[in-house]
């Protein structure tokens, strides 16, 4: 039914504050295949990468807002043309705040309702299967994944949230364990519980949860490497 | 020249840093504290010939990096000529 992809060539982008980019390219490296690296802020091209990753943590220490000075690596400009290109790029927690401030994606996140950094476990719905991120799931799938974060509060106006819901760009949502989408099952304060969106193409995907946080029999939870082996099939 | 510059939330982004501030002069006995707002104040030296080129400056300095017209309106003041 699916067949891996050739040549995985994974790019694991590394800001001054990333601190999820090891344990993302040690799971990235449990790929069939899949060849890994870090790429330095500094760096002008992903190379022959054909899948970029911007991990979680703290780029720039959050300073001024988060993602905000990571957008200004030379590093982003090849992420933004190997996107433009139609490569795959995934933003992890700081990676997906770091792709709203680039424009790569829209909306931005805002601190959370509760005020609190919010570290646990909260279950996500998955809503799209037709982007790399997601092909080797089913619509309506309910997964266990890790958050860990202060700002995941997914905010952009009424218009911006209408676009997206018609164009199908919301991918994960925040649920209950059964799939429900509630109130009480939002973590954070996002809009229509949203936990990961994708661009209008598919190619570019941003989430808050950590799916390289729950990848290993050891840690007691595997879904996310679904989302990686998802990425690793065609 | 000396250029400063307010970043504020817009309207209706919802400020948790602000309702705890607001709460914390509830409690301290300012009862008419309707609501508080918290933001950034940036203050920034450079060389520019005239001030509307400062200002000017500023404004490209707030579009490109220094607010998110997502959720922030920002406003631009330059201190005339001297310290």
């Amino acid at each position: 039914m699916t067949t891996a992809v050739q040549n995985l060539k994974v790019g694991v982008v590394v800001f001054p504050g990333s601190n999820c980019d090891r344990d993302t390219l040690h799971v990235a490296s449990l790929l069939p295949g899949a060849q890994v690296r870090s790429v330095w802020h500094k760096e002008t091209s992903l190379g022959d990468c054909n899948l970029a990753i911007l991990p979680g943590g703290f780029s720039y220490g959050d300073y001024l807002r988060c993602g905000a000075i990571a957008r200004f690596s030379p590093v982003m400009k090849a992420v933004a043309d190997f996107a433009q290109k139609g490569g795959t790029v995934i933003g992890i927690c700081n990676g997906f705040q770091v792709l709203t401030e680039s424009h790569l994606l829209p909306g931005v996140l805002l601190p959370n309702e509760s005020r609190k950094f919010i570290c646990k476990n909260v279950h996500l719905r998955v809503e799209r299967t037709d982007i790399p991120a997601t092909r080797g799931l089913n619509k309506g799938d309910v997964l266990k994944m890790p958050i860990a974060h202060g700002d995941g509060n997914f905010f952009a106006d009424e218009e911006a949230i209408a676009r997206l819901e018609k164009n199908g760009q919301v991918v994960v949502r925040y649920c209950d364990e059964r799939g429900n989408v509630t109130a009480e099952a939002n973590p954070n304060g996002a809009r229509n519980n949203i936990a990961g969106i994708c661009n209008e193409r598919g190619n570019v995907f941003g989430l808050m949860p950590h799916p390289e946080r729950c990848s290993e029999d050891i840690l007691g939870n595997t879904d996310g490497f679904r989302i990686f082996k998802s990425l690793a099939t065609l | 020249m000396k250029t400063q510059v307010t970043v504020t939330l817009k309207n209706g982004i919802l400020d948790p840093q602000g309702k705890a501030v607001e709460h914390a002069l509830h409690s301290l006995g300012f009862a008419g504290v309707r609501g508080v707002r918290i933001g950034k104040f940036i203050e920034i030296e450079m060389d520019a010939p005239a001030t509307e080129q400062a200002k000017k400056d500023a404004e490209e300095m707030c579009k490109k990096l220094l607010a998110n017209p997502v959720m922030e309106n920002y406003r631009v003041t330059v201190a005339e000529q001297g310290k």
